[in-house]
């Protein structure tokens, strides 16, 4: 019979890389996370699907030129997507295009782009892998990319807290009362968004970024009623997702990058189901007088 | 000049330039080591061109109409099998051409690694590598009877050169106390070489270095480099090395020069030609195993 210190604490108590991946993770948590809210209740959910893939000719670039630089490689990411977010954001508010069509438009455009730079340089690692962060290689470099990152998300989202809930509830508000602000709060939470992606692919690779951004946040959405309690839950839901993830990596010799994107899954899963505001168990078990 | 002598003076001038075309026999083989092999057993008469080349890693080689070009104008194909390289027939098929392919690994049974499946790196054990060649030979030697006898002769004097390496792999690990005979690589590679001296092989990956590792291979590592005293990890070119980075950092051991598993060097680096290759992991291999701070 296997202790819980042998199950829960033993595995980062012994391994450096362990304890590694749970800061990493935690600052994931601490600035994704609730950031994760706002996307959601923009509904602009997969629109960050298609940023954190618009990333990677940035990420490209900055590798062809400066090799495997992790500072490089983020920088090019930055530019890629904020170019791509920008871009988007322009092309709706000065055309009749939606927002959502034109980021499809401008992210397909950057990823074809991307690969065609990696083709034509014939590059002589396989670049799409070294894109691809692993929880398990966190460095001292990514670490305080992330930690800079997630603490410049917080200083962030306070600054721009108010401008950003009353877009959400009323984007009419801020176009007619705010001046510039409702622009200037959009553009920052692009901005804000662009930094996660790039720091979450170094700890769960490109494809696996978007995992902690929206699935904390879609699950917080059954447990809590504010913005600010959203983000609280979120943040907790993606450390526990961490936690959890890493663990079943370690005892179960899974892949860490899934393994941690699936635990928040369960977690979103489990809030649907049992949540404490409007999940199925609420709706259809606790309370059949709604059903009438 | 009448209408018929143009007509036979153009004709004769079309089978001259036909003559040297058909003389030589186009082979593509599916990567650098392999292209190796192939030009040391076709000598003058076969012009090989390579599809993955060097330090290009041939797991999840993603081809392009270059490839196709290349795998259309192929008289013959040559391939590792065992799972290393399926895209190469798939692409055959697009191409629309119908080349002679042969599988370099035919006949040999494979080494069964964990629950990854067959291990196709066959060609890191000399003995099996000196098949490799008399399949090729054999291959060649099919499609050019004419030139059968020295395909064979070739391939034969090749084998010869592998077992003398083979023989110094054997003399170099012997000198290697029997505890220390271990290495610690990034992509389990090194499976054959490893049965075929009696060195035991650690690895982070699985047989494919696009596999992601989990925490608990990671773990099973580091303990395992503790363990056993390792003071050098090695990695092969081109493989990425922030994990072994960690590895290294985690255990206090350090990254050893590059060994090349998949994929020779470009020619002025420390594995041109495949005899080179072999040497240069031994040496590096043999350092590694007597490191001891």
């Amino acid at each position: 019979m296997i202790s819980p210190y042998d199950l829960l604490i033993a595995p980062f108590a012994e391994f450096v890389f362990m304890r590694r991946a749970l800061v990493g993770g935690l600052a994931l948590a601490l600035g994704a996370a609730p950031l994760g809210v706002f996307l959601v209740l923009r509904r602009m959910s997969l629109v960050g699907d298609a940023l954190s893939h618009a990333i990677l000719p940035g990420a490209a670039l900055g590798f062809l030129l400066a090799g495997l630089s992790i500072w490089w490689m983020s920088l090019g990411g930055l530019v890629a997507g904020l170019l791509v977010a920008g871009l988007s954001g322009l092309m709706a508010r000065t055309t009749t295009l939606k927002e959502d069509a034109s980021f499809a438009g401008f992210y397909v455009l950057a990823l074809a782009l991307g690969v065609m730079l990696v083709s034509r340089a014939g590059t002589p690692i396989d670049l799409i892998r070294a894109l691809f962060g692993s929880a398990l290689a966190v460095d001292d470099a990514a670490l305080w990319l992330m930690a800079a990152v997630a603490s410049l998300t917080l200083l962030g989202l306070a600054a721009l807290y108010r401008a950003l809930v009353v877009e959400c509830l009323d984007p009419g508000f801020l176009k007619t009362h705010g001046g510039g602000l409702g622009t200037l709060a959009h553009l920052g939470f692009l901005g804000l968004l662009v930094l996660n992606l790039v720091a979450a692919f170094h700890a769960l690779g490109t494809l696996m970024a978007i995992g902690l951004l929206v699935l904390p946040a879609t699950a917080a959405r059954f447990w809590a009623e504010t913005v600010w309690t959203q983000m609280l839950v979120a943040a907790a839901i993606a450390l526990t997702a961490t936690v959890v993830g890493l663990l079943l990596s370690f005892h179960l010799d899974l892949p860490s990058g899934p393994a941690i994107v699936l635990s928040a899954g369960a977690l979103y899963l489990l809030s649907v189901a049992v949540g404490a505001r409007d999940s199925l168990y609420r709706r259809h078990v606790q309370s059949p007088h709604l059903r009438a | 000049m009448s209408k018929a002598r143009i007509c036979a003076l153009s004709l004769a001038a079309l089978l001259l330039a036909a003559i040297p075309a058909r003389a030589e026999i186009v082979a593509v083989a599916s990567f650098s080591i392999l292209a190796d092999l192939t030009r040391v057993v076709g000598g003058e008469a076969v012009r090989v061109e390579v599809l993955v080349g060097p330090e290009t890693d041939a797991h999840g080689f993603q081809p392009g109409p270059a490839e196709a070009r290349k795998l259309a104008q192929a008289r013959v194909v040559i391939v590792n099998g065992l799972g290393f390289d399926p895209w190469v027939e798939r692409l055959v098929k697009a191409s629309g051409a119908k080349p002679r392919v042969i599988v370099a690994s035919a006949g040999i049974a494979p080494r069964q690694g964990g629950h990854h499946g067959a291990d196709p790196h066959a060609w890191q054990d000399p003995a099996l590598a000196a098949r490799y060649v008399a399949t090729i030979a054999e291959g060649l030697a099919a499609l050019d009877p004419a030139g059968a006898a020295g395909h064979r002769a070739r391939a034969e004097d090749y084998a010869k050169r592998l077992e003398s390496l083979a023989a110094e792999y054997r003399a170099a690990i012997a000198a290697i106390p029997s505890e220390r005979r271990r290495i610690v690589t990034s992509h389990d590679a090194f499976g054959y070489l490893g049965q075929a001296f009696g060195l035991r092989v650690l690895a982070l990956k699985g047989l494919s270095s696009e596999s992601e590792p989990s925490a608990q291979a990671m773990a099973r590592l580091i303990r395992a480099v503790r363990a056993e005293g390792v003071r050098v990890v090695l990695v092969e070119s081109p493989a990425e090395t922030r994990l072994a980075e960690r590895l290294a950092r985690e255990t206090g051991a350090r990254l050893g020069p590059r060994l090349y598993a998949d994929t020779l060097s470009r020619p002025d680096g420390p594995a041109p030609d495949f005899l080179a290759m072999l040497r240069h992991n031994l040496s590096v291999m043999v350092a590694a195993m007597n490191a001891v701070d």
